[in-house]
């Protein structure tokens, strides 16, 4: 089943007789053992227009495709999202209906918000096989309830996305990255947050670890600013007053490195080709050194502290050392055996599972979509 | 404007339902008086108004609770109320219902700066959400025109923006966790200080479902450091195109400034009569405002300037002090005020896509003299959020109705153009019957799906959102 046109989705979705996996490039691990409902060639990018910051395309557009017509313009996705992969190992093209149907967001979540926050509207397929829309492509609009922010982060279990409407921003002029070397957990932490509690607008706030815990490389605690050259130069400056008694070790400049860092943190690099399971935490970002010492395995902190992501043993469960820490843990890379020994979302509260069903059961009351995801 | 007629079976339980909420209940708390319900009878849109059956004052989540379940089982409508500051509506009673008023929770339960957070009981006034972090050098972003007044509830229920969305998002952008009670008294908590509230996005639906879905009574909101400084340029155009052009060249050009305000020749010939502010003769006038330190304001505003002067701006005036920024302000400020001298005045809130903004602009003045009433526009020129006051004598006869007609016109001329019936003001009692004109039945069902999880029986304000027609059917099951 691979779809063209939004007509001939629902005229399929309209006909199943049974469940399907939907499929943007099949990039983010998340593809069922159902047939796959291809979304691939439902693409192409419907409108944009730079001067109201605004993109509108086909769920099967190419994340690629995206991000170069927005590059020629100066402009980007500020929610920096992550590239599967790179940890997961996975093959093919990312869509930009897959990266809305994840609610896949990178380090500049702490400053600009999630893809949720830019998705101004959807078009999708229900269970039915009719074709819904909620939201549009302007900035404020309040109009009716935001379905849009729900059919973001379901991974396609409420609908089937063909055309999502984005806010995209400018492409700053510059960036520069503080970097500590060797800082435990409760140092980064204080640098991390204080950083981001600062007036300076911080689009960066991450710890990468050792490298193969090799003695003679250091983790690197880093900060990164962003924007016109004048204002990032001044920023820095007041940051390292900020940081007088804990002075960065270096200050990176230079674009590329710059880019190398930022994307070891946003795709986890330092876990690609690892052995072991990839588990990734979110919790209140001061309570990140009490997960992290919790255990003696390796981390990448993202998110001031707020997200973690683990390379743990496999048969390992994660899930118990949070224990009366608020927050949730989503088991991210595994064996078939320990997905399915531990589910790869935290079970929630009993009546939040009651209305995400309720929701589920009217938006696809069939189970057409993505059945097993989400519980 | 229609309302369902109240419940005559409702009304005559009214003994027994104050019976059982006296048990739940301290005296000062259940209001049943006329003389006293009728202090609920109207929101800010106050052109409608019906004193509820009873109003119910709760101090704590538990009394939330025991009033809605109560009420469930009593099968007596609720309609929630934050400050009663709505523009559209979203706290009218019906005659049949009860007032669930938030205003008793007011407290700050936490402030955490290390994390950026405050919670706070959600009848606590939206200014002085930022009032409590303020000596720490700390504000909470969305700031709707009635900020003093409004309450952070009434913000939730309703995804409130203001004037420095374009940079700092609206409520939903800045709303990280909610302590919400179900019409069937049930407790739930969704997200909190974390970033990921797991599983479906609930927490995004319920932000902006005008009270529909539950009672939220504690909210966990991001809290930012004050930038070190904020500057206002003046520019005025002889030509509403032009301006638009202008607005949108200074986004592409990579800067974001915090506010980029717009008003029309009418507007600012008002607010120059009322405020002094020393604004020019001209068609339109845009402020554009922008944050950060001196060096940082002086290099965007330079960057501002450059691009208004390739548009031949009639006037250019960059503020050179805080008593200048808040003379360039002091106009934009009073618009309201300074059009409600004018006349009694309607204000919409459509959303357009920038590039439409002359077109629009072009058409309401057409229309404003087909109706004969005279229009105002101030807005968000940044994202589109227009808010054109209509002016017009509700001591005339008929006069409310053209203006009504007129409004919706206007609404359906913002939806025609690639955007939205309403911004930020939400949908209430005021937009309801439009809602079509946007979406088709099938859009408007899936959402409605969705308040028949949460309330299966419609008690929740049921009469707003949607079309009467549309929910006739969920609101008599």
């Amino acid at each position: 089943m691979i779809p063209e046109a939004e007509t001939e989705l629902a005229r399929i979705v309209a006909g199943l007789n049974g469940p399907v996996s939907i499929v943007g490039g099949g990039t983010r691990g998340a593809t069922g053992s159902a047939p796959a409902l291809d979304m691939s060639r439902l693409s192409g990018i419907h409108l944009y227009e730079p001067g109201a910051l605004t993109l509108v395309a086909a769920a099967g557009t190419s994340l690629a495709e995206v991000e170069s017509a927005l590059d020629a313009e100066g402009q980007r996705l500020a929610f920096e999202p992550m590239d599967h992969r790179v940890l997961l190992g996975t093959r093919g093209e990312p869509t930009i209906g897959g990266v809305v149907a994840a609610n896949v967001s990178g380090p500049r979540r702490v400053q600009a918000g999630a893809c949720r926050d830019f998705l101004l509207g959807v078009r999708f397929v229900d269970g039915r096989g009719t074709v819904i829309k909620n939201g549009g492509r302007v900035m404020k609009n309040v109009t009716g309830y935001d379905l849009v922010k729900l059919m973001a982060g379901s991974w396609g279990t409420l609908g089937v996305l063909s055309e999502v409407s984005l806010k995209v921003l400018p492409k700053p002029e510059m960036g520069i990255t503080l970097v500590w070397h060797g800082c435990g957990w409760t140092a980064a932490s204080k640098v991390l947050c204080a950083a981001l509690a600062s007036p300076f607008e911080i689009t960066g706030a991450a710890r990468l670890p050792q490298r193969n815990r090799s003695p003679t490389s250091k983790s690197k605690t880093v900060i990164r600013i962003e924007g016109f050259e004048d204002s990032v130069k001044y920023r820095v400056g007041r940051l390292l007053e900020l940081f007088a008694d804990l002075k960065p070790d270096r200050i990176v400049t230079d674009s590329d490195e710059n880019e190398a860092i930022w994307s070891a943190v946003r795709d986890v690099t330092p876990f690609r080709n690892a052995v072991g399971n990839v588990w990734k935490t979110s919790v209140k970002p001061t309570d990140m050194p009490l997960v992290t010492g919790k255990w003696e395995f390796e981390h990448v902190v993202d998110w001031g502290g707020g997200l973690i992501w683990t390379l743990a043993p496999e048969g390992v469960d994660l899930r118990l050392a949070l224990g009366g820490i608020q927050g949730h843990v989503s088991l991210v890379r595994a064996s078939r055996d320990d997905f399915e020994r531990f589910g790869r979302f935290q079970p929630q509260d009993e009546t939040l599972i009651r209305i995400a069903h309720g929701i589920r059961a009217r938006f696809d009351p069939q189970g057409r979509f993505n059945p097993g995801l989400m519980g | 404007m229609e309302m369902p007629a109240p419940d005559p079976k409702i009304l005559e339980r009214k003994p027994q339902l104050l019976a059982r909420l006296r048990t739940v209940l301290p005296d000062d708390a259940l209001i049943h008086d006329i003389s006293e319900t009728r202090a609920y009878e109207c929101d800010a849109l106050t052109a409608y108004r019906c004193p509820p059956m009873v109003a119910v004052l709760p101090a704590s989540t538990q009394e939330v609770s025991d009033v809605l379940r109560i009420c469930h089982e009593e099968g007596v409508p609720v309609v929630p109320r934050g400050s009663g500051t709505s523009l559209a509506g979203g706290a009218l009673p019906t005659e049949d219902s009860v007032i669930l008023g938030v205003a008793r929770m007011n407290d700050v339960l936490e402030t955490d700066y290390d994390n950026r957070i405050i919670r706070v009981q959600s009848g606590r006034t939206n200014l002085s959400v930022s009032g409590a972090v303020e000596e720490r050098g700390f504000f909470y972003a969305p700031d709707p025109s009635s900020q003093l007044a409004c309450a952070i509830a009434g913000n939730i229920a309703m995804n409130s923006g203001g004037a420095h969305c374009l940079k700092y998002g609206v409520t939903t952008n800045n709303l990280l966790g909610v302590t919400m009670v179900m019409m069937d008294g049930t407790v739930v908590e969704i997200g909190g200080a974390h970033l990921d509230a797991g599983g479906l996005d609930l927490l995004g639906v319920i932000c902006g479902s005008e009270g529909q879905l539950g009672v939220v009574t504690e909210a966990t909101l991001r809290i930012l450091h004050k930038p070190e400084g904020a500057r206002p340029v003046l520019i005025g155009f002889d030509d509403n195109a032009v301006a638009g052009q202008c607005v949108s060249d200074i986004i592409k050009s990579g800067i974001l400034p915090v506010a980029i305000e717009f008003m029309d020749r009418l507007c600012i010939q008002a607010c120059e009569n009322f405020a002094h502010a020393g604004y020019p003769d001209c068609e339109a006038l845009l402020i554009v405002e922008v944050e950060g330190s001196q060096a940082e304001i002086d290099h965007q505003l330079a960057k501002i300037i450059e691009i208004a002067r390739r548009h031949n701006p009639v006037e250019l005036r960059e503020s050179g002090s805080a008593e200048e920024s808040a003379k360039i302000w002091l106009g934009r400020k009073s618009a309201f005020g300074a059009m409600g001298q004018l006349n009694d005045y309607m204000c919409l809130d459509g959303t357009i896509p920038v590039s439409e903004l002359p077109m629009v602009l072009r058409r309401i003045g057409e229309m404003s003299k087909e109706y004969g009433l005279p229009v105002g526009n101030v807005f968000h020129a940044g994202d589109g959020n227009m808010h054109p006051l209509i002016l017009f004598d509700a001591n005339k006869q008929g006069d409310l109705e053209k203006c009504e007609a007129f409004g919706a016109d206007i609404l359906r001329l913002c939806v025609d153009a690639g955007g939205c019936l309403t911004g930020e003001h939400g949908v209430g009692i005021e937009k309801r019957d439009l809602m079509l004109h946007q979406y088709n039945s099938e859009d408007l069902e899936t959402q409605m799906a969705v308040k028949d999880v949460f309330d299966p029986q419609w008690l929740l304000n049921p009469a707003k959102v949607f079309p009467l027609g549309s929910s006739a059917q969920r609101r008599s099951a």
